[in-house]
């Protein structure tokens, strides 16, 4: 192995010297003399031996001048504290105030993506402040908060409230809303980079415009971890008050990072595998480096592979090291239970996935390891974070390659931490079922003039350029359906008072509203129940009439995956095989099943796509073929075996080949784009392939490429001209052949379903209501399939299509790759399978291939079924 | 198996497409035949029955504050309008819920009105009242019946409790989740045993009852029972081992 010192920490820690905080924007109070902590404070500091980190103070200085501040820090460097020592100081140095004086109520609003970690950051003030007796009253909101303690925090509100985006809207929905926070002083954003680009984020941004109608001298300062455009988190952080002119921003200040982190990437003789995520090949020497050092976090990047490697890890661990597993789908209490042993210092390595890449500070970390390429550098320099706490020290990482295209894209990611590239947090456009659910909301707290909650909304950033036209058709939606056919204007869910206000129609909306509000809308999930093993017992009854005896719940899988299961088949899960026994009601029963063979399922969530500046690099350095003696030998022999055989994919053009295998042609193409707009691409390849008589059967995408096959001989077609590559890979397929694969596709069904529950068009479901639920809530299939029919421009139906067009399908980025190839198509029709192709083709049997529609399924089911019938025949008697 | 093909008298022979859009199945030794609508049509009696139409559920939700789209009732009607002209059926036969609540009456649109006028024109109608549309007003033209008897066979709304034969009812909205090759689908079906049938609910919103669900056990108890599944293209029998609870 060889050693690599490399920077993660971008531009600004170019300079390595001692942590110091830099800091860019408009006001220059910042700069030399340290401001001066309240005796109580700087006392309370000498007292545990710490000095107060210069961008603390920084922050602190900031919050005394009154602007709203971006701070970027990394993990560890005591970001929280910064966030709150304004807060902190100012309530403890005014005069106490009771309740509904001037100046008394809410003065700080803490903000979290997750509930664990307001309460976690809650309970680590409390130190602090009962340590310098403060007189502050600090409390959390969640869901699970008590009414009475809710109601409490209505009249009386603490100083300080840790909480939630969807609590926030919901305080916001009430009458009272003006009272809470018409004392607010400060706003602080946790965790920012995680949380704007998202529904969510867009749910806080018009969530913060209200607070800024509010209380007009609101201070928000944002915490973050390193992003490559801080500018979008700091416009999000102020009011847009001139949208059409440049964006307003917040200023920035900027923690330096401690000492560069030492990232390996793992080489061992042990040759890497050709495709597959298992990385088993590495387990040998990812156990050993567990067993060198303290604590470990191991990261994977699906919770299918932290099963995996889990695993794997336990069959290797001869010393018995105490080594956890950590993902979302497991039961909450073995997660906090895992938590709370990692915390204090019980275990020596944990398997996690992103889960931990939010969060919780965890204790004495020394060694990441990244099981699978990072698929994007600010990944890799969060992860690579969780190592070593205190900043002089480096973090040590090392990224350990599943296979072949993961070499060049750990080197990638390497590379492009070594330049501080980071990605780039995606600025996007509010989501509109977001809008509406927030206009509701808004009518919950009491009547309002259109025209001024329009210009209240442009003022959060995500919502800045939304036309009046489409704000209208928003709040059309929200007071009759906002349809074609004005059917509904006699239940119009708001109605005008006598001076233009808008005002909600009946009471009974509040609880409608309050029953549905928040962005997200879970995937149905089935627990999983690990019961009592089957024996032939006294009675004995054949197995399958005994009775399974319920025990403890593991945890919970999406629904789709269970669908996969027939009973008998044995699937990886919480770290034991286990054996699917059956359904009942909405779990699913299993027993152990120990043994080696396990059925380990596709598992397909999770997944992150390839970032575009990785990908750019992975196509620059298989271009280059000096760069390739830095790779490990059987790599470099790979790419020059590609060379030789066919052709290597250039920086800017499309490598694309032809080859006929056992009786199938194959087309595969190597865009690099990731695996959602392959998908993408692969889906609409197939339909005109299909229109081109060229007959295809299936295809199949990972990031870097992906395959179609077929009957059709399309290297005969394409050198006789009947089929056109040029056409094939026309930008104009993202049109009609789209419009109509999406129709159809599921993909859309699911995201409209989720776009009409945050919108309110329907009910949100909750778990036990289900059962009886069923004959009274409506399908949102059935409501899809009436919308497309009698209403497609319905704004609804936009919304969807947006949606998915960004979140899933990544047209933005297939549009981008359509344009980059034009003219730039490189054609190989070769007599067999190339040597890049391998890694394509092994992936056919672990991905689902998408081909049979719901009429095609239909049909083989029933073909089936009449086969057995005649079959049968004459066996049965009737 | 059994159960299949005694249900449905299939024919291998015939997998093409076409051939899906009608099937033929006895109750209790009457001939009819399912439509891919989710109607049945008796051609002895030249009768089309449907359950289950839900007409005015859209504008149920609205009075209530759920805007679900105000399409349903026409698209019900259209797809009702589109069968009875294949058939040219001379009496109509509508198994309960045909409207989704008594005051159905006060929403539904002219235009609707006028539609359904025109289908009874020249028909014998008949509605057979549902626990949703308990009085339907005269308005809506038609003979109003709590159950009908033709043949030997009852026509009414909620199949009778307990093993009885000679049953054709709607109420429970009858669906298959069909679980084949790793993909799974959910679609209304017929579901029968020979004996007695229950129709797939013919409402564009009116949404369907996993057919493993308790509600169907006493009625066909350990017999078991067949499905013919509603695609877009033409109706299925699937397998019992196939299917999934939700």
């Amino acid at each position: 192995m060889r050693d690599a010192l490399e920077k993660v920490k971008g531009k600004g820690a170019a300079s390595r010297a001692t942590p110091r905080a830099r800091k860019k924007g408009a006001s220059p109070a910042v700069r030399a003399s340290v401001p001066i902590l309240p005796v109580r404070f700087a006392d309370w500091f000498a007292r545990r031996g710490w000095r107060p980190r210069d961008h603390q103070l920084a922050l602190l200085e900031q919050s005394r001048a009154r602007r709203s501040t971006l701070l970027i820090a990394p993990t560890g460097a005591g970001k929280t504290m910064a966030g709150f020592l304004p807060s902190l100081i100012s309530i403890s140095d005014a005069p106490r105030r009771r309740a509904g004086e001037a100046g008394s109520g809410l003065h700080t609003l803490y903000i979290s993506p997750l509930k664990a970690l307001a309460e976690d950051i809650a309970r680590n003030l409390i130190a602090p402040v009962s340590e310098m007796d403060l007189k502050v009253r600090i409390e959390t909101r969640s869901g699970d908060t008590s009414t009475a303690r809710r109601a409490r925090q209505r009249t009386k509100p603490p100083h300080i409230l840790l909480t939630t985006p969807e609590q926030v809207a919901l305080m916001l929905s009430s009458a009272d809303a003006g009272y809470i926070f018409g004392n607010l002083d400060t706003i602080i954003l946790d965790e920012l980079h995680a949380l704007a680009p998202s529904k969510r984020g867009d749910l806080l941004a018009l969530g913060l415009a209200r607070l800024n109608t509010l209380a007009p001298n609101l201070m928000t300062l944002g915490l973050s971890a390193t992003v490559a455009r801080p500018s979008e988190l700091r416009s999000y952080l102020v009011p847009q008050t001139a949208p059409e002119s440049l964006r307003e921003m917040s200023d920035l200040v900027v923690a330096a990072g401690g000492a560069d982190p030492a990232i390996e990437i793992l080489e061992i003789e042990e040759p890497v595998p050709w495709g597959g995520h298992s990385a088993r090949y590495a387990m040998a020497e990812i156990y050993r480096a567990i067993s060198r050092h303290r604590t470990t976090l191991v990261f994977v990047n699906t919770r299918m592979q932290a099963e995996m490697v889990f695993q794997e890890l336990w069959t290797l661990n001869e010393a018995a090291l105490p080594i956890a597993l950590h993902h979302g789908s497991l039961d909450k209490a073995r997660r906090l239970k895992v938590e709370a042993a990692m915390a204090s210092g019980a275990l020596r390595a944990i398997v996690a996935t992103s889960t931990l890449d939010l969060g919780i500070d965890w204790g004495d970390v020394d060694l990441v390891v990244n099981v699978g390429a990072p698929k994007g550098a600010s990944r890799l320099a969060q992860r690579i974070g969780r190592a070593n706490h205190r900043l002089d020290e480096p973090s040590a990482a090392l990224l350990v390659p599943a296979n072949r295209f993961e070499v060049l894209e750990c080197r990638a990611a390497l590379e492009a931490a070594k330049a501080g590239e980071q990605d780039t947090v995606i600025s996007r456009s509010g989501a509109l079922d977001v809008l509406a659910q927030h206009v509701l909301g808004t009518a919950c707290a009491g009547p309002f003039h259109a025209h001024e909650l329009y210009d209240e909304v442009r003022t959060a950033t995500p919502y800045a350029t939304l036309t009046r036209a489409r704000f209208d058709r928003v709040v059309e939606f929200v007071s009759t359906g906002g349809y074609a056919l004005k059917s509904y204007e006699r239940f119009a869910r708001l109605r005008p008072k006598d001076d233009g206000r808008l005002r909600l129609a009946h009471p009974s909306l509040i609880r409608q509203y309050r029953m549905n509000a928040g962005t997200i809308v879970e995937a149905p999930m089935i627990k999983v129940r690990l019961v009592g093993r089957r024996r032939a017992g006294k009675t004995g009854r054949p197995d399958a009439q005994r009775p399974l005896m319920g025990g403890r719940v593991l945890g919970e899988v999406e629904e789709y995956f269970v669908e996969q299961l027939s009973p008998g088949m044995t699937f990886v899960f919480a770290g034991e095989i286990l054996r699917f026994e059956g359904l009942a009601d909405t779990e699913a029963y299993v027993t152990r099943a120990p043994g080696a063979d396990a059925m380990i399922p596709s598992y397909a969530g999770g997944k992150f796509p390839l970032s575009t500046h990785l990908a750019k690099r992975v196509r620059a350095m298989l271009a280059d073929s000096t760069q390739w003696s830095d790779l490990p030998t059987p790599v470099a022999d790979w790419l020059r075996l590609q060379r030789d055989a066919s052709a290597l994919p250039g920086v800017d053009d499309l490598l694309i080949e032809t080859f006929p295998r056992r009786g199938r042609h194959f087309l595969i193409a190597y865009p690099f784009e990731g695996r959602l707009a392959h998908q993408t691409l692969g889906m609409l390849l197939t339909r005109r392939l299909e229109r081109a008589g060229a007959r295809p059967l299936g295809f199949v995408a990972n990031d870097y490429g992906l395959a179609v096959w077929g009957l059709g001989d399309l290297s005969a077609r394409i050198a006789d001209g009947s089929l056109d590559l040029a056409d094939l890979f026309a930008e104009d397929m993202l049109g009609d052949d789209l419009e109509a694969w999406l129709a159809e596709s599921s993909l859309m069904r699911r995201t409209f379903r989720t776009v009409a529950v945050i919108a309110g068009l329907v009910e949100r479901r909750f778990p036990g209501r289900e059962k009886s639920g069923r004959q009274v809530t409506i399908s949102t299939d059935l409501i899809y399939d009436v919308l497309r029919r009698h209403d497609p421009g319905h704004i609804l139906l936009e919304a969807a299509w947006e949606d998915t067009a960004t979140g899933l399908l990544d047209i933005a980025r297939l549009g981008q790759f359509l344009a980059r190839i034009r003219g730039r198509i490189r054609h190989q029709a070769l007599e067999r399978v190339s040597p890049l192709a391998v890694p394509v083709l092994l992936e056919i049997g672990v991905e689902p291939v998408a081909r049979l529609t719901r009429e095609d399924l239909l049909r083989d089911a029933a073909a089936e079924l009449i086969a057995e019938a005649t079959a049968n025949a004459g066996t049965h008697e009737t | 198996m059994r159960n299949a093909t005694q249900l449905l008298e299939l024919k291998p022979e015939r997998l093409d497409v076409g051939e899906f859009g009608r099937q033929p199945l006895s109750v209790s030794g009457l001939a009819f035949l399912a439509d891919v609508s989710g109607a049945l049509y008796w051609p002895a009696e030249e009768a089309l029955i449907v359950a289950d139409l839900h007409l005015e559920k859209g504008s149920a939700f609205a009075a209530r504050g759920l805007m679900l789209p105000p399409y349903d009732t026409s698209a019900t009607l259209e797809r009702l309008a589109a069968t009875l002209d294949a058939y040219n059926a001379e009496t109509v036969i509508c198994l309960g819920d045909s409207f989704h609540d008594n005051g159905a009456d006060g929403r539904m649109c002219a235009e609707d009105r006028e539609t359904l006028a025109i289908l009874q024109e020249d028909r014998e109608w008949i509605w057979i009242s549902g626990n949703h549309d308990t009085a339907i007003p005269e308005c809506f033209g038609g003979h109003v019946l709590p159950e009908l008897t033709v043949s030997g066979l009852t026509f009414r709304h909620e199949p009778a409790q307990g093993r009885v034969t000679h049953e054709i009812a709607g109420h429970l909205h009858p669906a298959a989740r069909v679980s084949f090759h790793g993909h799974v689908i959910r679609r209304p079906c017929f579901v029968g045993n020979g004996n007695r049938l229950v129709l797939p609910a013919f409402g564009t919103y009116a949404g369907g009852l996993n057919v493993l669900d308790d509600a169907f056990a006493p009625l066909f108890g350990s017999d078991g029972l067949s499905v013919l599944v509603l695609g877009q293209e033409g109706l299925y029998p699937i397998a019992p081992r196939l299917l999934k609870e939700d």
